[in-house]
């Protein structure tokens, strides 16, 4: 049998100062992005016009910005779309001339018009041509928003329900850093943030969270069965012990998202890209960002409990003195008075 | 050994459910005769899932009423009318089953798989209804016209096909109907081509066409030397829907006046109701001033004449009949109908009467090339990615990973019997969101097979570890299935077409996993263990 990482015995949580600056460092790559740049809002949120196009001979792209600015439409992006031959030409809201309701759809004419003079009638085809006027656009926003803040309230509940607080607020706070952490990447990446893309978020939410439950699950288990030890070596097995697990699962969910990035096609990538970041943030948030919150709300707000921790002492097998906090230096529970089972 | 049966037997039920729901079936589709160009129902055997616009192609457009011209009090009201009408006219369009439902409350989502041209679209929604009553054909100018059209149609070499049999003309005009017309069909020795294919209706003007003939009828009448033979002054009208009489279906075609009595911006108010003394679905109307003027004038003209009511073209409904003069109040009676087709005919009436603007809020279309491409590369990744873990799984964990796989094509089976079970849409992000959960759900065989490996190492026989690991994996395994599945069904709650297809292939994804992975890989387990009692060490 092979066995990756058998008995592996890794302290992970005396790494946490060196994850958490690295996370940190690249949120702030990413709100520097966010700050300059923005999102890129796909024309759902924002109301606008998209015509991609097939074309029967390579044209450049200067021609066809040049057809479209002689149809009146200069505010519009033109780029390619997977293939040489394939276009899109997107004119958000507010940055064409034509605005409300029906004007989304005059761009839109308009656009086969500077086709038609440009490389001719039967020359093109249009594969694709969405119209979203403004109102839709702030309703999509708006849904977006509450699906967002819905799940996580969900989620809070749900957890509330399953483990004690203290493990569902490290929960909540390795899934807030996810979103943040996706949110980065999607902007650096200069992403199109479409529904399906939210939909990526979400999924990543999804998907973080089952993994930090994964190990929380260990965690409560092993605070029961190993009563001597304190809450950070117990949060050290827990990780060690499921890290095999950790290791299939998430190759086999990389395999079929590099699938879906690699060979889905040009419309589903944004959401193989969030998806394979978000496998990524995922696992790092389960244990770079749970566990260690966990040790520290309950060093703040100390469980009584077995389900709760006893010492946060810390002494780390391996490393006894780098990582050591410096309260409570015994592992053995001072104050907390063990129930007797 | 019972046991191992009992679970047999429940996955060999899943088996034959799955594969029921995933037999290709015949449907009923509505679809465009290539020949004559019209509507024709026919009869296609398909796979039971059905695919989104953005798989297969077509035109999406979500509608809602126009306000900027005015203020329209009840917009409910008004996009549930617009919803009948857009239905009738979408008929015009020829697309395979459309979609004209309506969403939230305000809004009229139209959908037309297939369909590439959306101006024309747009062009065919939006354009207002019109609304006009005609007097029918009261002295059959129309049917006495016939035997010269049949003349018409002779002379350019139409033939009458093989339908039209002789014993048609005896039926046609048999019975009470006016001495001329019997006389011209006698003359004409031969049946005509036009007039075997009509059928005497129950009142002047009333023709019935067999509902397989009419786009050949249509085809007929719109011959320019078939227009030239029309008595002056009388136009011919479809009915609006095809009817049953006896075993056939028939579709009426009506002789009316050419000039309306009046038309629908003259109507103010219509509802439906019964008549409480004569317990006939009756439907009240109301016109306005300068309606209800003419309206008099010309139904005191016409009393005991029947009235067509046409709806953009289309004859609405049997034509009721005058009995006295009508002023701004009037009423239409419709005898022992329902009160449902009562108070169809009302909205109808309102429609035609308060046309109001519908404005376009979204528009999507795709074209079938482009669908097409995505269910091809989108299989193509799903492939690709189901082998990757096959080989993960095989590899790593030998027979047992062989045992995950046999449960992933279970799980692959079950998915897509969810999706056709229950009707659900298969959208490209619900491909994409069904490749991403074959990898996620082979997590809970991970979780077991681990598990039993710990047991295992803690020294304890295979048959404990084996169910150890199942118990033990358990907690885990529901916890973050569940996880998923709430946001899945937030993104269902909020979510519009492709976003919603995600999420439903998720969630059955999900379910279909727990199934597979837990209960279908615990009983391949079971049978190892029992024909090989003598193994010492699991291939694990």
């Amino acid at each position: 049998m092979i066995r990756l990482f058998a008995n592996a015995n890794y302290d992970f949580i005396k790494w946490r100062r060196w994850a958490f600056s690295l996370t940190g460092g690249i949120m702030l790559v990413g709100l520097g992005f966010l700050l300059t740049r923005g999102l890129n809002y796909s024309i759902e949120f924002t109301g606008g016009t998209l015509v991609q196009f097939e074309l029967a001979h390579n044209v450049p792209t200067g021609n066809i910005r040049a057809a479209l600015d002689r149809v009146g439409l200069t505010g519009a992006d033109v780029y390619n779309f997977g293939s040489d031959t394939s276009y899109v030409v997107r004119a958000r809201l507010g940055e064409s001339a034509a605005q409300g309701e029906a004007g989304t759809q005059a761009v839109a004419d308009a656009v086969a018009r500077a086709l038609d003079q440009s490389v001719g009638s039967g020359q093109y085809q249009i594969a694709r041509r969405e119209a979203v006027g403004p109102k839709v656009g702030r309703e999509l926003q708006g849904k977006a928003l509450v699906a967002i803040l819905l799940s996580f309230v969900i989620t809070l509940i749900y957890l509330a329900f399953r483990f004690e607080w203290r493990f569902g607020l490290a929960a909540v706070v390795a899934t807030a850093h996810d979103i943040v952490a996706t949110i980065a990447f999607i902007s650096v990446m200069h992403l199109e943030v479409s529904l399906v893309v939210v939909g990526a978020v979400l999924t990543v939410v999804g998907y973080s969270l089952n993994d930090t439950i994964i190990i929380f699950d260990r965690v409560r288990e092993n605070l029961r069965k190993y009563r001597r030890q304190n809450l950070y070596e117990i949060l050290n097995l827990s990780i060690n012990e499921t890290l095999p697990r950790s290791v299939l699962t998430h190759g086999t969910t990389i395999a079929t998202t590099l699938a879906l990035l690699l060979l889905a096609g040009e419309v589903i990538r944004p959401f193989a890209w969030v998806m394979s970041f978000g496998i990524f943030t995922g696992t790092f948030s389960s244990i770079y960002i749970a566990a260690p919150v966990l040790l520290w709300i309950e060093k703040r707000w100390p469980g009584e409990d077995a389900r709760g921790a006893r010492t946060f002492g810390a002494r780390a097998p391996a490393t006894p003195a780098a990582a050591a906090p410096p309260a409570a230096p015994t592992s053995s529970p001072p104050r907390a008075p063990q129930p007797a089972r | 050994m019972g046991k191992i049966r009992q679970r047999l037997y429940v996955i060999g039920a899943l088996i034959i459910m799955s594969i029921v729901s995933l037999v290709p079936r015949n449907s009923k589709q509505r679809v465009i005769d290539q020949q004559t160009g019209r509507m024709k129902d026919t009869t296609v055997r398909r796979l039971p899932i059905n695919l989104g616009l953005d798989l297969q192609g077509g035109i999406h457009l979500a509608l809602e009423v126009d306000q900027t011209k005015g203020p329209v009090p009840d917009c409910a009201d008004a996009i549930q009318r617009a919803q009948r009408v857009v239905r009738t006219r979408i008929d015009e369009f020829g697309t395979t089953e459309p979609v004209v439902q309506i969403q939230g409350r305000y809004r009229l989502i139209v959908e037309l798989a297939g369909e590439k041209d959306p101006a024309r679209a747009r062009g065919i929604i939006q354009r207002t209804a019109f609304l006009e009553f005609r007097i029918t054909d009261m002295k059959n100018l129309f049917k006495d016209a016939l035997p010269q059209m049949d003349a018409a149609l002779r002379k350019a070499g139409v033939k009458a096909r093989g339908a039209a049999a002789p014993s048609a003309v005896a039926q046609l005009f048999g019975g009470d109907t006016t001495k001329a017309a019997r006389d011209s069909v006698a003359e004409a020795n031969a049946p005509g081509v036009l007039s075997s294919l009509l059928f005497q209706g129950q009142l002047p003007g009333e023709y019935l066409v067999p509902e397989e003939q009419w786009p050949l009828v249509d085809s007929l009448v719109q011959r320019p030397d078939v227009k030239a033979a029309m008595p002056r002054g009388i136009e011919l009208r479809w009915g609006a829907q095809s009817e049953s009489r006896g075993a056939r279906a028939y579709r009426a075609l009506y002789a009316v006046e050419s000039r309306p009595i009046i038309t629908g911006e003259e109507l103010i108010k219509a509802v439906a109701r019964r008549d409480p003394v004569t317990n006939q679905s009756i439907v009240p109307f109301q016109l306005s001033h300068r309606g209800a003027r003419k309206f008099s004038e010309e139904t005191a003209r016409h009393i005991n004449d029947y009235m067509a009511i046409i709806l953009d073209g289309r004859v609405q409904g049997q034509p009721p009949v005058i009995r006295g003069q009508i002023g701004a109040n009037g009423q239409i009676e419709l005898g022992n109908k329902s009160l449902q087709e009562a108070s169809d005919l009302a909205l109808v009436l309102r429609a035609g009467a308060l046309p109001a603007p519908l404005t376009i809020v979204d528009e999507r279309s795709i074209s079938a090339t482009l669908g097409a491409d995505s269910i091809h590369d989108g299989v193509r990744a799903g492939v690709v990615g189901v082998l990757l873990v096959i080989v993960i799984m095989i590899g790593y964990y030998r027979v047992s990973g062989a045992l995950a796989v046999a449960a992933l094509t279970l799980y692959c089976l079950f998915t897509l019997a969810g999706l056709a079970a229950f009707g659900f849409t298969l959208t490209l992000p619900g491909l994409a969101g069904f490749v991403l959960s074959i990898g996620i759900a082979v997590d809970a065989n991970v979780l077991i097979f681990e598990r039993i490996r710990e047991e295992l190492v803690h020294g304890k026989s295979l048959r404990l570890a084996v169910d150890d690991g199942f118990l033990h994996a358990m907690n885990a395994i529901v916890d973050s299935n569940v996880s998923t599945i709430l946001t899945a069904l937030i993104l269902y709650a909020v979510g519009t077409g492709p976003v919603q297809g995600f999420a439903i292939t998720l969630i059955i994804g999900i379910i279909a996993s727990m199934i597979s992975a837990i209960f279908v890989v615990k009983t391949l387990f079971l049978i190892w263990l029992q024909r090989r009692p003598d193994m010492v060490t699991l291939s694990i």
